[in-house]
């Protein structure tokens, strides 16, 4: 875990969330244990008699911030990529931008990678424009349909604002897309294939398909009348998750190129694992065998012992199978010592954007010492035996601390931080 | 019919509209490709915009040989 020159670290953050237009407000919601859910005030929640009338809805519309013609010519789910992406990149100082061949003035287009997640992709677009051909025909569908409804047009979006030339990616695995997204960019930078990759998630899909859709499923929080108190992860009383959107990005870099450069860091990627679980397409494998081997791979990958890692930010959210599962596999992976903390609490569910915010805030843990409360834990799931901050934030030195990412599919993500 | 100088400050909005260039550059002479950097995607959504606005029809091969702004207006003012 100690420092040749070789790793990868953390040198800008940028997100939009529920709790703030930027990392710093997100941040302060979250350490202050804040709830961003609320009613939805859409005439559609009565038309459609839907059972879930409460989302985690952005703090800022970004249409208060891009520019008319920007925020028209991008989905939802675009438009919260690039604000969050033009944080993290002025966070890492880059300079000017989009980057050129000749390395102008702060990376080479040929070295600089975008990698964007997300779950959905731009299901507004899609499904208004189909409203639109249904009830207005072909000539009102909208020019840009395809490119607003692509689930890699936030990543190209990102791409095209950096002149990022050696790749533009977007995986997609559901709620572990943003963290997946930062795993593939350690894996481009390990392999120096990159000096400089922008990487994290995007989702923006409150809509009554996806609240019916997942309602169906039995997924999600139906405490209707108190917004603030639905997102219960880890508590007796939790029913399931608040939909939420956002996104959230990082700057990361060879080590030696942010050295030589003389950059900010603010954390190190140390290490990711992944895996599958094979076992269902939607219920975690209650034994969390998939989940502890992507813990387990994260640990190797950054050359720490479980003993290391003093906190887990964890997936939960707040849903009755998961939270005691990813409890299962941190305890097969680690053991009983880390703190817990579960951001969805506050954020509610990010999907797509979730793995990348809630890097943020494990990167910011590891930074500040201080471990944000699990909004709504009001009284421990007896079945979940470990140490889960609530109340206040906690204020603790960590070595190292890992983010958990799981996805509908079985897709399991870690990531692992440590100190600059 | 429309006069060139009622057409004008309509289409001159559209554009703003559509391709976030400041109205008042759409002027008779420019081009819309090589001077308003305008690319054909927006041209069509454009089109689409003045159809409605001016109750015309432009039919994609007329669209390809509108260049200047000033041969969209006399395209609006012959048609509408």
């Amino acid at each position: 875990m100690s420092s040749t020159g070789q790793g990868v670290v953390v040198t800008g953050m940028g997100a939009t969330t529920p709790l703030g237009g930027d990392v710093a407000t997100t941040w302060d919601g979250l350490l202050a244990g804040r709830s961003a859910a609320s009613k939805i005030e859409q005439d559609w929640v009565d038309t459609f008699e839907l059972p879930v009338k409460i989302a985690s809805q952005l703090a800022v519309e970004p249409g208060e911030i891009l520019k008319r013609v920007e925020a028209r010519r991008l989905d939802r789910s675009e438009q919260t990529a690039i604000i969050a992406a033009r944080e993290a990149w002025q966070h890492a100082d880059l300079g000017d931008y989009p980057a050129t061949e000749d390395g102008s003035p702060k990376v080479d287009a040929l070295r600089l990678a975008v990698i964007v997640g997300t779950g959905i992709g731009g299901a507004l677009t899609l499904l208004g424009q189909d409203d639109i051909l249904e009830q207005q025909g072909l000539r009102k569908v909208a020019v840009l349909t395809i490119p607003m409804l692509m689930p890699n047009g936030p990543a190209a979006h990102v791409g095209l604002e950096f002149g990022a030339a050696a790749g533009v990616h977007a995986p997609v695995s559901a709620c572990a897309s943003g963290a997946e997204a930062i795993a593939w960019g350690w894996r481009m930078l390990m392999a120096n294939e990159v000096d400089v990759v922008v990487a994290g998630g995007t989702e923006a899909c409150i809509h009554p398909i996806t609240l019916a859709g997942f309602s169906q499923a039995r997924t999600m929080a139906l405490r209707n009348d108190e917004p603030e108190r639905a997102s219960r992860p880890f508590d007796t009383g939790r029913n399931g998750f608040v939909l939420g959107e956002g996104a959230g990005m990082v700057v990361l870099e060879r080590e030696e190129f942010a050295a030589a450069r003389g950059a900010t860091v603010h954390g190190r990627l140390a290490g990711i694992g992944t895996s599958a679980d094979a076992y269902h397409i939607t219920a975690p494998d209650p034994e969390g065998t998939g989940q502890s081997r992507a813990v387990a791979n994260a640990l190797r990958t950054a050359g720490l012992e479980p003993a290391d890692v003093g906190h887990v930010n964890c997936h939960a959210t707040a849903t009755n199978v998961g939270d005691v599962a990813e409890t299962v596999a941190v305890k097969k992976a680690i053991g009983d010592h880390p703190v817990l903390t579960a951001p969805k609490g506050s954020l509610g569910h990010l999907l797509g954007a979730a793995g990348a915010v809630e890097a943020i805030a494990t990167i910011l843990s590891v930074r500040e010492g201080l471990i944000p409360p699990t909004a709504n834990l009001e009284e421990l799931d007896p079945d979940v035996t470990l140490d889960v901050v609530a109340g206040e934030a906690r204020k603790t030195s960590l070595d190292a601390a890992i983010s958990d990412s799981f996805g509908f599919g079985g897709h399991n993500v870690c990531l692992a931080f440590t100190p600059a | 019919m429309a006069t060139n100088e009622e057409i004008l400050p309509d289409l001159a909005s559209i554009v703003e509209e559509v391709a976030g260039v400041d109205a008042a550059e759409v002027t008779a002479e420019k081009s819309f490709v090589d001077d308003l950097d305008i690319d054909s995607l927006s041209m069509v959504e454009i089109a689409v915009q003045a159809e409605d606005k001016f109750g015309v029809k432009i039919p994609d091969d007329e669209l390809a040989k509108l260049t200047t702004v000033q041969d969209a207006v006399d395209y609006i003012s012959n048609h509408s």
